[in-house]
């Protein structure tokens, strides 16, 4: 039996899908059949790979239309017929499936660092519960393909100025959440990294490789800390729950010890 | 030819847990730090690490100390690591793991609130600090963050060629291409730390990813040091078998150290055989007791399945070829019928979903199927101890490139915690060097230039050689002729084979735009990759014995002489990746009393 590949190649002036046909392997994802392509029609087709077990976030794709790792995508789970694969469309494009995913890594830089207070022998002291949500964080592989579906910036590059998307905004409560740190990010979560843009239409979590509960448990939660209640109805409704201060050092130092 | 010139006091090639460790330090003695890395940040293969960092912090076991880990390596390694890196590794490693919590990383919690410690192949103690089986991931994120932090140039998906010495030997400089565009550019240092990782790509079957083609160590060696035990290369007992295409994919040794066993064909655990008269004692030697262990590390010893990696690996291999392995030829590896599936799925998740996606397998139902792959090397840059100095002054190595720590055999989770005790000492050694040094070192132009030329030279070729094929034919030769167990004459045929591969590398044609271009890109990889192929072959043919990751067919035995050399490889006739190397034993550094008294206690 054949495959169809439907590969978009090209570079920022421009490309097209090519269609591809060749045999299919038992058991192979769809980064094994990319592999197969360049060893065999098209040595120079361009894509991004490290770990080949979806531990590295780097093989992200529009496979089908939809945001999915390549090597975490089995051949024989998509339904007949050719498969597409661009690649993702927020993102300015290098060559092929490759793209400048550059803005993810400054907006990284604009967060300001985890400030605990120093520790004391044999380490900090926290709790398995107490970390349980950072480490669902945590989790997250950088792939980016969360800031991809985002309609805040799929098709409004004018928004990526004041807008870090919910890969930042799961760091942004990650450290929120974390039981030592000291430093308070809330109004520029809400003044400049738009997390107020956000209307929590969860697109991000259904595509999320990690099934980190993005909008459920860190930009509704996230909200309600940094905007004010008065503003924002949805934050409103969680606030009972959560705290809602943010710890002083002297607090973080008791939690610690 | 005009170039892209960038001048830094150090610049650190690789951006894995040791290339971060080490560009934070530099970085935090106000020097001006570049990090250089082949993929974006954050992707370098240490994220893939699963089962935890080993450090003897005392949080499960209080009996566990430096000197038991410092012990338990060197038996590992069978004696043969550098002691004196085994020592600061033993000593520093609880340090740099409390230090990464304070940057942030959240680590698995004891019930009192301390950092967990796992069981692991070869540790006496539960020692691994981990976050379920994802603890790569949560080190390099940490790192990863603390560099951002700590306002560091990354130069991401930039290929470093060769470095560059000055007319008096010292290290002047790098030269390198960014993959985004195919423009070459060139780095300027007073100190250069080498954290290239690993070469396991020129294996068939490999845990590595595609980064883990040996740079560092050919790099280092065309620029005048020294490497030492190459034959050492580490085959992981359990990689994925089935399906093929992601074959010699990791399953981590953390399965086994959460309960899991391993059988044969027949259902048999059939480790109980192979209990080398080395960890006799120390081994359990019945089902019953090995259970118990679990839960009673005073009262029962431990299982056979945790023996060190080498051990399990070769019993694995010998099951398969007596003909009682799996339907895919591995063996099976079962945690589905000893623990519930809460704790299977809570313990080690991304085995779950590996197994799911990719195989179909529900491991907390079925057993898997495993078989060694390569994994890991042990050989690399030999480096000073104390501060990871190198031959050539200036240049600094730390990681899986740099050679010794782990003698001819690593322990799982001793990697994670020497990238990070090593990367922090090549950072301090690299800024010394640097502060010491008034002024940049020359650099020649014509040699740029002509190291540029050879790596552009395929572009040039209209017809020749396919990089894709080429690598194809390496990997086949390595894994059938330099794998798991070895003899002289396969060593001979592999040795001719590389030299033909050789030939053909110079003669690699490819097409299409330099920008991103994956086929040129490998074109590249491939005079390092060569090299360090024929540096284990070369190695693997002297050392005429067994031990550790080494196995010799028609030398079974360890030889007590050859315990007491590392085979030390150089290339005296300098440039030109495809000249000539040479191999020489020399005597290990002699051990001080005091600790080789610890290795001698019955425990
Ligand atoms: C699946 C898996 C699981 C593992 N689990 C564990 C574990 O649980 N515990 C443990 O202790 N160890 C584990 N290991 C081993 C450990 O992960 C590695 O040995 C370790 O991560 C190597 O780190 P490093 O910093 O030396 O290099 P790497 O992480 O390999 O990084 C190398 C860096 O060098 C860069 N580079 C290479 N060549 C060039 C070049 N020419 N120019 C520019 N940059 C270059 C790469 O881009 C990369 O950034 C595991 C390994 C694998 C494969
Ligand atoms: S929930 Fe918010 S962050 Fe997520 S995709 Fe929708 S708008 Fe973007
Ligand atoms: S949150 Fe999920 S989707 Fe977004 S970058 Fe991380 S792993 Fe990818
Ligand atoms: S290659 Fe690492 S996630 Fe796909």
């Amino acid at each position: 039996m054949d495959v169809t590949m439907r590969v978009w190649r090209g570079d920022e002036t421009g490309g097209e899908f090519r269609d591809y046909t060749l045999p299919a392997h038992e058991g192979e994802v769809v980064l094994d059949v990319i592999h197969r392509l360049q060893a065999t029609q098209a040595p120079d087709l361009a894509c991004r790979w490290n770990c080949k077990a979806g531990k590295c976030g780097s093989c992200s794709a529009e496979i089908n239309g939809k945001p999915r790792l390549m090597c975490m995508t089995r051949m024989d789970h998509l339904p007949e017929g050719p498969v597409t694969v661009a690649p993702m469309r927020t993102f300015p494009i290098i060559r092929d499936l490759v793209t400048d995913v550059s803005f993810n890594f400054e907006m990284a830089k604009l967060v300001p660092p985890f400030a605990p207070p120093p520790p004391g022998p044999g380490g900090y002291r926290m709790q398995q519960i107490d970390i349980q949500r950072g480490q669902e964080f945590r989790k997250c592989i950088e792939c980016f393909m969360c800031q991809d579906v985002c309609h805040v910036i799929r098709d409004h590059e004018e928004n990526k100025q004041y807008y870090a998307g919910p890969r930042l905004f799961i760091r942004y409560a990650e450290l929120e959440m974390h039981p030592l740190d000291t430093n308070d990010r809330r109004e520029l979560v809400r003044q400049k990294m738009g997390l107020g843009m956000c209307n929590i239409t969860k697109c991000c979590t259904e595509v999320c490789p990690e099934q980190i509960k993005i909008t459920d448990n860190a930009i509704i939660p996230l909200k309600e800390r940094a905007v004010d209640a008065a503003y924002d109805p949805i934050a409103w409704l969680g606030r009972k729950i959560l705290r809602r201060h943010k710890r002083s050092p002297a607090e973080a130092q008791a939690v610690g010890r | 030819m005009e170039i892209e010139t960038q001048r830094y006091d150090v610049v650190v090639i690789g951006a894995g847990g040791a290339g971060l460790r080490a560009a934070i330090e530099a970085r935090s003695r106000g020097l001006k730090t570049a990090l250089v890395c082949k993929s974006l940040l954050g992707k370098a293969h240490t994220v893939m690490a699963e089962g935890g960092i080993a450090a003897a912090m005392r949080h499960v076991y209080e009996e566990d100390s430096w000197q038991v880990h410092f012990r338990d390596t060197m038996r590992g390694g069978k004696m043969l690591n550098n002691w004196r890196m085994a020592q600061l590794h033993a000593q520093e490693a609880p340090d740099r793991v409390y230090e990464l919590e304070a940057w942030g990383a959240l680590f698995d919690r004891t019930a009192d609130g301390r950092i967990l410690q796992r069981d692991f192949g070869g540790h006496r103690y539960a020692r691994l600090a981990h976050v379920g089986d994802r603890t790569g991931l949560e080190m390099i994120r940490t790192l990863q963050q603390k560099a951002v932090a700590s306002d560091i140039d990354v130069f991401m998906e930039c290929k470093i060629l060769r470095l560059l010495t000055d007319g008096d030997g010292q290290i002047a400089g790098a030269v390198g291409y960014w993959r985004p565009t195919g423009e070459p550019v060139l780095f300027v240092a007073k100190a250069i730390v080498l954290a290239t990782g690993g070469a396991g790509k020129s294996w068939k079957y490999t845990s590595n990813s595609w980064e883990c083609t040996g740079d560092g160590h050919a790099m280092a060696l065309w620029a005048g040091a020294n490497l030492i035990d190459m034959e050492f290369v580490q085959f992981h007992p359990t990689g994925m078998v089935w399906p093929l295409s992601v074959r010699g994919l990791l399953v981590t040794e953390g399965v086994r150290g959460d309960g899991g066993v391993l059988r044969n064909a027949e259902g048999k655990r059939f480790m109980f055989d192979y209990v080398a008269e080395m960890f006799r004692a120390e081994t359990a030697d019945s089902e019953e007791e090995a259970d118990r262990w679990y839960t009673d590390h005073a009262g029962a010893r431990r299982p056979p399945d945790l023996l060190p990696r080498d051990e399990v690996a070769r019993a694995i291999n010998a099951e398969v070829k007596a003909g009682r392995g799996s339907p895919h030829g591995g063996v099976f590896l079962d945690i589905a019928s000893r623990r519930s599936p809460e704790y299977i799925r809570r313990r080690l998740p991304s085995m779950y979903h590996q197994f799911m996606e990719l195989a179909g397998v529900d491991i907390t139902k079925e057993p898997m199927e495993v078989g060694p792959t390569c994994h890991y090397f042990m050989g690399g840059v030999r480096v000073d101890p104390d501060t990871a100095a190198t031959a050539v002054p200036g240049l600094f190595a730390a990681g899986e490139v740099a050679g010794g720590m782990h003698g001819s055999n690593r322990l799982g989770g001793n990697s994670l915690s020497d990238l990070l005790v090593f990367g922090r000492r090549a950072g301090a050694g690299a800024s010394d060097y640097a502060e010491g040094r008034s002024q940049v070192g020359t650099v020649d132009r014509a040699e740029v230039d002509a190291i540029v030329e050879e790596a552009m030279a395929p572009f040039a070729r209209s017809s020749g050689e396919n990089p894709y094929a080429l690598h194809s034919d390496l990997q086949e030769t390595m894994q059938s002729l330099v794998g798991i167990i070895r003899t002289g004459s396969e060593l001979d045929t592999a040795i001719e084979q590389l030299d033909v591969l050789r030939d053909r590398a110079s003669r690699v044609a490819v097409d299409g735009p330099r920008r991103y271009n994956p086929a040129w890109n490998l074109a590249t990889d491939l005079p390092a990759m060569l090299t360090v192929s024929r540096c284990v072959a070369l190695a693997a043919r002297e050392r005429k014995e067994s031990r550790g990751g080494h196995t010799r067919d028609d030398y079974p035995t360890a030889d007590p002489q050859l315990g007491k050399v590392n085979f030390v490889l150089s290339q005296p006739g300098g440039d030109g990746w495809s000249a000539e190397i040479k191999v020489a034993p020399e005597p290990i550094p002699e051990m001080p009393a005091d600790l080789r008294a610890l290795l001698e206690e019955s425990h």
